[in-house]
């Protein structure tokens, strides 16, 4: 592939597949650093699969990712993770502080406990989201946008250099939505990269620089201004796609 | 130590010992794991006897927990395939490792201690006979030790992985992304609970053994809202429960590992009962408070939209028996609703008419611009 930037994470010829069933196939990718980048696609195009094997969280049948420049095992410590919010039970007896103190785990490795640094960064994490007021509210009583934002402070107390985050915006209130927007582009400023699986196709030019369109095959992959355009994302969703055509002029 | 402390420590010891485990079980949605656990180390108990030739033999807890964490990777494989759900899984796996273990005890160790019944119920009773002797010196029953070195093995694992196995708990994916091994610990986890269940197995018998493992820790999910606590109040239910199991037992005269599972089953029904806040009755009583509540801010939106307490008042609107014509209120609700509200000074009774105080208009804007 050719591109005129080191990147930040390189997927070479990754392809997962379930009982012999490719559900994502040769897949080549090529991150700058500094940018916050969309993974588009249909449903079941392996959106979620592509971030969760880039981070080997399951196993690939071929293909290899480097961070960095180095094999991704090496560089693992570097990568913050923020899964789909549905994805833990939110009834599990604990508290804000604690859910974002989980982030200064991996830094602290196995047996060390959190000790009051990681609360001073735990408690400033969660001024970051405006959470402060929730630190010692139950997770359960949080409201979706809430606990999205708990994420997104755990996520904050890793201090990766990169963030794989999982359809972040999912089902969050509209001031949730800007306070994590506002949240990605001060990482970006930092100098962070940030991979989101997106679902709002209307959204991606406005929140992301880089997209990626993934529908088991990667169709396209770039700056948003060239990528995603209508050419591509027919080639992505076929003829499933109905607001193209209003948006043609907006993104070409 | 005469007979009934002996018993009754055995019992709180082993209490104590499921429920630190239990609570990561319940909490990881694996309870049944711990049934399918204690009945599946039966196999291995029995082939670890015929190995050795000694019902004490180190090696029968060793074949034990051998078969517990088989029967957890079984479990997982025949889930993995995803042509049966996981509790399906578990109901499929422990069945037929029991049977062979029934199967084995029937045809070979007819006359020795492990027959079926002991195996599901246990002997506490005979427990403080088994002693544990060193150079001719009496140290109290074997039980008590072997729980004893059980209840700190668990403390001791639970103490140093308790960051651990509260994120892969709560999150395995976040836990794998850090380098923590959630699977090992999963494995760790098991192996606790196949050690706990093997240890109790003999004296306390499976059944009891499933019941203090997830009664008390459910019971505890219900009062508080921190891990910690859950696992202090789980031992704690869990050893009350013994206590209380082992009384009725000596009163009644009647088997003591199953008044205990009773005593369990008794105290968790208390707790969803009368939990705080997220007991039956709690909940009960709040949805009623909420409900009146919701009902005195109707009355007063309704009495200010027909100009209660104004100059154009609409009297028909405002008669206490129109609620129950127009606002389908049943009667005894009306009478509650509008007593609440002259309680807290909304609405003024005046003949058959309700009419709101400034103070209740005042409620009835608030409300409207909520």
């Amino acid at each position: 592939m050719e591109h005129n930037f080191e990147p930040v994470i390189q997927v070479n010829d990754l392809t997962v597949s379930y009982h012999e069933k490719p559900v994502l196939w040769d897949v080549d990718l090529a991150v700058p650093p500094a940018v916050l980048m969309a993974i588009v696609g249909p449903n079941g195009a392996g959106k979620t699969t592509l971030l969760k094997a880039m981070m080997g969280l399951i196993p690939a049948t071929a293909g290899e990712v480097s961070l960095f420049g180095k094999p991704r095992k090496e560089a693992m410590r570097r990568i913050g993770y923020v899964p789909q919010r549905t994805a833990v039970d939110w009834d599990f007896p604990t508290t804000s502080l604690d859910v974002v103190l989980m982030g200064s785990y991996g830094r602290l490795g196995w047996i060390k406990r959190p000790g009051k640094s990681e609360k001073i960064a735990a408690m400033s994490a969660l001024e970051k989201v405006g959470m402060t007021d929730f630190a010692h509210r139950q997770i359960s009583q949080l409201s979706g946008g809430q606990q999205q934002r708990v994420f997104l402070a755990r996520a904050l107390l890793q201090d990766s250099d990169v963030y794989m985050m999982d359809e972040p915006f999912q089902g969050v209130d509209a001031t949730t939505e800007r306070a994590i927007i506002a949240l990605l582009k001060e990482l970006r400023e930092a100098g962070k990269t940030v991979v989101c699986v997106h679902h709002d196709l209307q959204t991606v030019p406005e929140y992301f620089d880089w997209v990626t369109l993934l529908n088991v095959r990667r169709i396209a992959s770039g700056p948003v201004s060239s990528t995603f355009v209508p050419e591509n994302l027919k080639k992505t969703f076929g003829g499933r796609i109905s607001f193209l055509k209003e948006n043609e002029e907006g993104v070409a | 130590m005469n007979a009934h402390l002996e018993i009754l420590s055995i019992a709180v010891v082993v209490a104590i010992a499921c429920a630190l485990p239990g609570t990561f079980l319940v909490l990881r949605k694996r309870a049944l794991i711990s049934d399918a656990i204690s009945h599946a180390v039966l196999p291995g108990i029995v082939l670890g006897f015929f190995m050795t030739g000694n019902i004490n033999s180190p090696l029968l807890m060793l074949g034990a927990v051998a078969a517990g964490l088989f029967t957890a990777w079984l479990t997982e494989l025949l889930a993995k395939t995803r042509l049966v759900k996981e509790d399906a899984a578990i109901g499929l796996v422990f069945p037929v490792l029991f049977s062979i273990g029934v199967l084995l005890v029937s045809r070979h160790a007819g006359n020795i201690h492990l027959d079926t019944d002991a195996v599901l119920l246990g002997e506490l009773a005979f427990a403080p006979f088994d002693r544990m002797m060193i150079q001719g010196t009496d140290l109290g029953p074997r039980s008590l030790w072997s729980m004893s070195a059980i209840l700190l093995l668990n403390s001791v694992v639970i103490l140093l992985l308790y960051k651990e196995l509260k994120l892969s708990t709560f999150d395995s994916g976040l836990a794998q992304a850090q380098g923590f091994k959630p699977h090992r610990l999963h494995y760790a986890l098991m192996t606790l609970v196949s050690l706990t269940v093997v240890g109790a197995f003999d004296s306390v018998g499976s059944i009891l053994v499933v019941a203090l493992m997830v009664a008390p820790p459910a019971a505890a999910f219900l009062l508080t809202k921190r891990l910690a606590p859950m696992i202090f109040i789980g031992a704690l239910i869990g050893a009350i429960s013994a206590i209380i199991g082992y009384g009725v037992a000596v009163l009644g005269d009647v088997s003591i590992a199953g008044s205990m599972a009773g005593a369990c089953g008794f105290s968790f029904l208390v707790v969803l009962l009368f939990a705080p806040q997220r007991g039956l009755v709690a909940q009960q009583v709040m949805r009623r408070t909420q409900t009146l509540h919701l009902g005195v801010r109707m009355l007063v939106v309704h009495l200010s939209h027909h100009g209660s307490g104004t100059n154009q008042m609409d009297e028909n609107e405002c008669r206490k028996d129109h609620l129950t014509q127009h606002i389908a209120w049943t009667a005894s609700f009306a009478n509650k609703v509008a007593e609440s509200a002259i309680k807290q000074g909304f609405i003024m009774p005046h003949h058959q008419v309700l009419k709101l105080t400034p103070k209740g208009i005042l409620v009835a804007q608030e409300a409207m611009t909520q």
